[in-house]
């Protein structure tokens, strides 16, 4: 076994810790955590897969470090509407008037 | 009883996923011989920024583009004014004052390894991104209100340069074909101007958001 298939069956281990702790957790922001679990988890199966034979492959690496960089994007637009949502929740209350 | 039942589909997903990887025989496409055979022409010599700006670059440039609409999507979103910054220990302001024209010259430097090492725009504007933010947590920088003109200008700056550049090269063939005696020239452009703009989109995702922090009291 290469390091690269290591990675790759890493990968799968913490996809499948993220998609049950999508589907088990309640709270937004550990929901949000799981689903980027989950997107670090398809990145490293590219990555490690590209390379299970000792050479790394340029191409995988290059639109994961696109998938990262629209990961980041998507975690702060999530953490942002999850802030909202709090927002909302807390203004629904009448003794939050001023919050 | 749900929480075994995902328990074991998610062992079973790891299980069957695992095997089949390993299982996976070689790949039927060997795409790292056609970029090694096209790297001379590209203008850089390091093949994941040879991807990333050359050969794939109309996904960059979408990317950007998502980045762009993110930002815009939190800018509708949180309403509510830029709180105080709170002044952090002095001690760490200092550090903070000290650290940051360092982080400046190893983004300008990441930027210039790209065309040869690991290294490049996306990684010289986290690194611009991270200044900004270690600013804003020793309170030195205040979080962001409603962008003005200058700040929406460097915002966009970065795609609207890589956009025209895609535009006024469309004479070559194909969207983002470069003539490869410029390639190495436009992408060192097109990668400047998206380390500015990446360094205040990321550092706005940031700073953005934390301006109803007051909200919570």
């Amino acid at each position: 076994m290469t390091s690269g298939l290591l990675f790759a069956l890493v990968g799968v281990a913490l996809f499948a810790l993220g998609l049950a702790g999508l589907v088990l957790i309640g709270d937004v922001l550990r929901r949000i955590l799981a689903f980027n679990l989950m997107g670090s988890g398809a990145f490293l199966v590219l990555v490690g897969l590209a390379q299970r034979n000792g050479v790394p492959d340029a191409v995988p690496q290059a639109m994961v470090l696109t998938g990262i960089v629209v990961a980041v994007a998507a975690t702060a637009l999530a953490l942002a509407l999850a802030r909202r949502l709090d927002a909302q929740r807390e203004g629904a209350l009448p003794e939050d008037e001023d919050g | 009883m749900k929480r075994l039942a995902v328990f074991c589909l998610a062992c079973a997903f790891v299980v069957l996923t695992g095997g089949a990887l390993i299982e996976l025989g070689p790949a039927a496409i060997d795409l790292r011989g056609q970029v090694a055979a096209q790297l001379a022409a590209s203008g850089v010599s390091h093949p994941v920024t040879a991807v990333l700006l050359n050969f794939r670059g109309y996904d960059t440039l979408l990317e950007v583009a998502v980045l762009l609409i993110a930002l815009l999507a939190i800018l509708a979103v949180t309403d509510k004014p830029p709180a105080a910054p709170v002044p952090a220990h002095p001690l760490l302001q200092a550090v903070a004052r000290g650290a940051t024209p360092a982080m400046i010259l190893v983004a300008v430097y990441l930027l210039w390894a790209g065309a040869h090492r690991p290294g490049g725009a996306f990684q010289a504007g986290a690194v611009l991104a991270a200044a900004a933010v270690l600013l804003h947590l020793v309170g030195l920088l205040p979080g962001w209100g409603a962008p003005g003109l200058r700040l929406r200008l460097g915002l966009t700056a970065g795609f609207a340069l890589f956009l025209a550049l895609a535009a006024a090269l469309l004479s070559q063939g194909a969207l983002l074909q470069y003539p490869p005696a410029a390639a190495g020239t436009l992408i060192l452009v097109i990668e400047a101007g998206l380390t500015v703009s990446l360094g205040l989109i990321l550092a706005g995702l940031f700073l953005f958001l934390s301006r109803d922090e007051g909200g919570e009291t």
